[in-house]
This record gives structure tokens, C-alpha cells and sequence, in this order.
């Protein structure tokens, strides 16, 4: 990033950004996943952040989610510092299949976004269910709403997620490889329904994958994790093999096949070391 | 063959003996309801190895307080809120949890049969610990009983919701702002509140067979959020009033009567659940 850049990010960043992480840094004793990280997310920008395992990319995620103090530095949601359990921030994690014999129905995963905060006799209001049928409608889940989560394709349960995280009208939406394991078509329903929404209710998107190119049409911004560093700009800006020779430290070459991005040449040990770190907490 | 069956089940003087063990109705009911819905979550938190560890040391706290003249409703409640609280907070993760399991258990056995050679009383009290002795239970200590189960219900009912986000998601759930570790450890000690109050009722080697089994059941021919914690708590219900109505008769311990119940229940549940699977695929 140049001084231009950051300099345009601070100056958006005092009047609306959502999110803003200045200075940021993340060790695990002396190992940093990344430090000097200044971000800022205007409302409705689409940001995929890549990065090999054990780059930081869940960690991250974690410290927008107030669940994971950083070494140094602030992370902001919308100009205060960000806090465990914020009903601002939407939060779709990754597509694990839920067991067949779970005593919930499809609906049930979006009631919990509405509701499932609160203590009490577990009766919903009515207030709510029109809220849930209105989720369930604006994800296309209505269908099959009404069956057991258990017996739900993962493309299925994953749009009953995204209605879940937008329950509470998120101002950000954070997205933990959301896609991992669907198959193309549902792949694209998915990342359309994500995309959607920020249009339509200028919800920023921090959008956590190891495959950019589900998504790399509607992406805004790409912020690279990769050995100790990172770097942000848009796709053309940092999917590019000088960019990320640098970053690596080794050459690397980015490939365009079919409007496909290809990285390839990256070192095995960035791809499973230090893998713990990412369960971290 | 005729002897044994009569020894099985008798009804004679039936109405003066339902007289006598009514208290022991009254909290066997309700520990069958509470046992049938704690077991709806014990079942989805992937928990009843726990149930299992938590009873055996609910056994050596029972049993010590036996030996040194303590109330034995007391004992057994500080050994399973000892274990509960030790596993809640030592294993989060299921791997650990089930190692810390593992270790807890034979020791919690062995303390409490040591306690039991110690102890220079009847042998019946003895075995009553493992294998359930409702029915020598006082009056003060069922109104106990009645008590921790009823205090549980409630506490249930309250957490239900966050607890059942929490049971299905928890990365979601914290993200949500739901209290997962406060949650958990809750639910440990009601977990513990409810197992300490099964093991007086039918010993600490049967627990399972009202905080498990009818969950289990439940859940292999329903998947409605309503219909399987009710479903549950019926089988509960059934089992723990069945099995003593079943019993009083006889001079027979009561357990087997309220495990073989449950376990019918489940095995009634589980070709229910395989014909109705057969039939769809058939339709499909």
C-alpha cells in the first residue's frame, strides 16, 4: 500500500468506515501472523481476504469478533472498539454439515439468529416469526423450511446461515470460508445472496477464503496474508506474481486460465505450518 | 419358571403398598421428566460418556458420606458437582473431555467401593449406591430429590434456547453474543444436580437409562424441536413411574424394571424409526 492509498483509507476511514483495524498486529509467542495492519472497510465493500493455512485469516476474523485480543493495535466497528457478541456483525462460518438426527428443522437455524440470544421460556414471539419467514424468503430457504436441518443439502443449510447472520441487520458480515465444500451451482447461489445483501443495505463483507474465484467478480478489495505480511488492493493490484513473489519471499506465479486466478509456487511449508494457530483461540 | 415370574411381579396387597411408596412415586415421576429433557441436550452436546463419569463419582461422594454418618443425598450431590464442575472446565474440547472422563471414572468407582468395604453397615445400603434403593429413601430426602429436580426443570426452561444454539453451533452462538462457557458450566452443574439425584433413585451404574435412553429414543423417531424433548420426557416418565409400579410388588430391586422399560421404549423407537426411513425410501 502506498502513502496515497493510506492516506485515502484514513481519511474514509474517520468519516464511515464500519471497520477499522490501525496498527494491527498478531504474534503467538514469537511467531507474528501479521503485524503494522491498517484496514478500513467502507459500508458495502466486498473485501476477500486470502492467505495460506496458518496465515492468520480465522485469527483475524476472530479479532473482528472480539473473541481474540491482537498483540498491538485497535480493531473499530463503526468508531468503537469492537466487543464480544455485537449484534452488528453478522457472522457465517464454515459449511459443516450438521448430523442427521438433529432435532431442529430448517427454520429453527434462522429463529437462533433472532432469538437465540435470549434467555426465557423458549416460546417465540409472533414479532418473530414474521421476522423469520422474512429471512427465510429473502434467502430462498422457504421451501424447505420446514425439514429437518439433518436431511438438507450443505447448500441448503449454508443459505439457512446466511439468513441466521442476517438476523440482526448486520452492518458487517463476516464470512469463514463460507463456501468450502458446496458445489459450483450452490457456490454461486451462496455468494450471490452475500453480494445482494451489500448492495441493497450497504453491508461491508469481510470474506474469508483459500479460493478467490467464486467470488471474483463482486470482489472490491483482497487483503493477502502470507508469510508475516500482507498486502491489499484490488484483485489486479495484488493477484499478480511479482506482488506475491514478494510476499512470500519465493517466486510465485499468479496464472489467468478461462478468467480463472491460478497461484501456484507456493511453498509447501506456507500451506500447513503452524495449522494450529488458526484453531487458536 | 412359575416362581420366578412370581418373584418378578406380584400385586398382592397392591393398594397398601402404592400407599406406602407414593413420596417414592412422586420423585421417580419427576426425575423421569427432568432425566428425559437434560438428556435432550446430553444426547446433541454428544455428552452421555459424562453422565456416566459424573455418576461414578457421584457413587464415592454418596458412599463416603455413608461412612462418616453424613447425609448420603449430600455426599452423592458434591461428588457430582465436584466431577461436573472438574469436566466442564477441563474439557471443552471432546477429546479432552472424554481422556478426563476416562481417568475420573475408575477412580470415583474405586474410591466409593472403598468407602463401602469401610462401612460396617447393612450390605443392602451397600449396593443400593450402584443399583438403586428408592425405596429405602426417607421422606426428607425425597422432598430433596423433589426439590433439585424441580429447580433444574426450571433452570432448563430458562437456558433452553441459548443452550440449544449454544448445543448445535458454538462458534456461531459466542459470535452472537450467547455466554458459551458460562453456558456450559451451567449445564454441567444441572447435568450434576440431575445425575446426583438419579443415582439415589436408580444407582449410579443405570443412570444412563433415564438421562440418555430416552433421548435416544426420542430423537430416532423425531426431528421437531417440540416433539423430542416431549416425546423424551414421556419416555422418562414411563420408565421411572412404570418400573416401580412395576416392582413394589416383589422383593426385587427396582432398577432392572425401570432399564428394562426404557431400553423397550428405545428398541420400540428404533424399528419405528427404521420402518418409517424403509417406507420413504421406498416412496422415493
Amino acid at each position: 500500500m502506498d502513502d496515497r492509498e493510506r492516506l485515502r483509507h484514513h481519511r474514509g476511514a474517520a468519516m464511515t468506515a464500519v471497520l477499522e483495524i490501525a496498527g494491527g498486529a498478531l504474534a503467538f509467542g514469537d511467531r507474528t501472523l501479521w503485524s503494522g495492519l491498517d484496514l478500513a472497510i467502507q459500508p458495502g465493500e466486498f473485501v476477500a481476504v486470502l492467505g495460506p493455512n496458518g496465515s492468520g485469516k480465522t485469527s483475524l476474523l476472530k479479532a473482528i469478533l472480539g473473541q481474540q485480543p491482537l498483540t498491538s493495535g485497535s480493531v473499530r466497528l463503526a468508531g468503537a472498539p469492537v466487543r464480544r457478541g455485537d449484534r452488528r456483525v453478522g457472522y457465517i462460518p464454515q459449511q459443516k454439515l450438521l448430523p442427521a438426527g438433529t432435532p431442529m428443522r430448517g427454520r429453527d437455524l434462522v429463529t437462533f439468529g433472532v432469538n437465540g440470544h435470549r434467555f426465557g421460556l423458549p416460546v417465540s414471539r409472533a414479532v418473530d416469526r414474521q421476522r423469520v419467514d422474512g429471512l427465510l424468503e429473502d434467502v430462498g430457504a422457504t421451501g424447505f423450511a420446514s425439514r429437518p436441518v439433518g436431511t438438507l443439502s450443505g447448500g441448503e443449510q449454508q443459505r439457512l446461515r446466511v439468513g441466521q447472520a442476517l438476523a440482526g441487520d448486520p452492518v458487517l458480515l463476516l464470512c469463514d470460508e463460507p463456501l468450502l465444500s458446496l458445489d459450483l451451482a450452490h457456490q454461486r447461489g451462496v455468494s450471490e445472496l452475500i453480494d445482494r445483501r451489500r448492495r441493497t443495505h450497504d453491508t461491508a463483507v469481510v470474506f474469508v477464503t483459500h479460493d478467490v474465484n467464486p467470488v471474483l467478480d463482486v470482489v472490491d478489495r483482497i487483503l493477502y496474508l502470507a508469510g508475516g505480511g500482507f498486502r491489499t488492493g484490488t484483485p489486479d493490484e495484488v493477484l499478480r506474481s511479482d506482488v506475491l513473489t514478494e510476499l512470500y519471499g519465493t517466486p510465485v506465479d499468479v496464472l489467468r486460465v478461462h478468467g480463472r486466478v491460478i497461484v501456484a509456487g507456493v511453498p509447501d511449508g506456507h500451506e500447513h505450518h503452524d495449522h494450529d494457530h488458526e484453531v487458536h483461540e | 419358571m412359575n416362581d420366578i415370574l412370581d418373584r418378578l411381579f406380584s400385586f398382592e396387597n397392591y393398594g397398601e403398598l402404592l400407599g406406602l411408596v407414593q413420596n417414592s412415586i412422586m420423585a421417580a415421576a419427576i426425575l423421569g421428566i427432568v432425566g428425559g429433557l437434560i438428556g435432550v441436550f446430553v444426547m446433541q452436546r454428544d455428552m452421555a460418556f459424562a453422565v456416566h463419569g459424573i455418576s461414578e463419582l457421584s457413587f464415592a461422594g454418596a458412599a463416603g458420606a455413608l461412612l462418616i454418618g453424613a447425609n448420603v443425598v449430600a455426599g452423592s450431590l458434591v461428588g457430582s458437582l465436584l466431577a461436573a464442575v472438574l469436566i466442564g472446565v477441563l474439557g471443552s474440547r471432546a477429546r479432552d473431555r472424554n481422556s478426563i472422563i476416562g481417568v475420573l471414572m475408575p477412580f470415583g468407582l474405586g474410591l466409593g467401593i472403598l468407602f463401602l468395604a469401610l462401612y460396617p453397615g447393612r450390605s443392602a445400603n451397600r449396593f443400593g449406591l450402584l443399583t438403586g434403593q428408592i425405596i429405602s429413601v426417607d421422606i426428607a430426602q425425597l422432598g430433596v430429590l423433589i426439590v433439585i429436580s424441580i429447580v433444574v426443570l426450571v433452570a432448563l426452561l430458562v437456558v433452553w434456547r441459548p443452550l440449544s444454539f449454544d448445543s448445535l453451533d458454538p462458534e456461531v452462538a459466542a459470535a452472537r453474543g450467547v455466554p458459551s462457557r458460562a453456558l456450559s458450566l451451567g449445564f454441567m452443574v444441572l447435568l450434576g444436580l440431575t445425575v446426583a439425584v438419579s443415582v439415589q433413585i436408580i444407582g449410579s451404574l443405570l443412570v444412563l437409562a433415564l438421562l440418555v435412553t430416552p433421548a435416544a429414543a426420542a430423537l430416532r423417531v423425531s426431528s421437531s424441536p417440540v416433539l423430542v424433548p416431549v416425546l423424551s420426557m414421556a419416555f422418562g416418565f414411563v420408565s421411572a413411574v412404570g418400573g416401580i409400579l412395576l416392582a413394589i410388588g416383589g422383593s426385587l430391586p427396582i432398577s432392572p424394571y425401570i432399564t428394562t422399560i426404557s431400553f423397550a421404549i428405545y428398541l420400540a423407537c428404533r424399528l419405528l424409526g427404521w420402518r418409517r426411513t424403509a417406507a420413504r425410501r421406498i416412496q422415493a
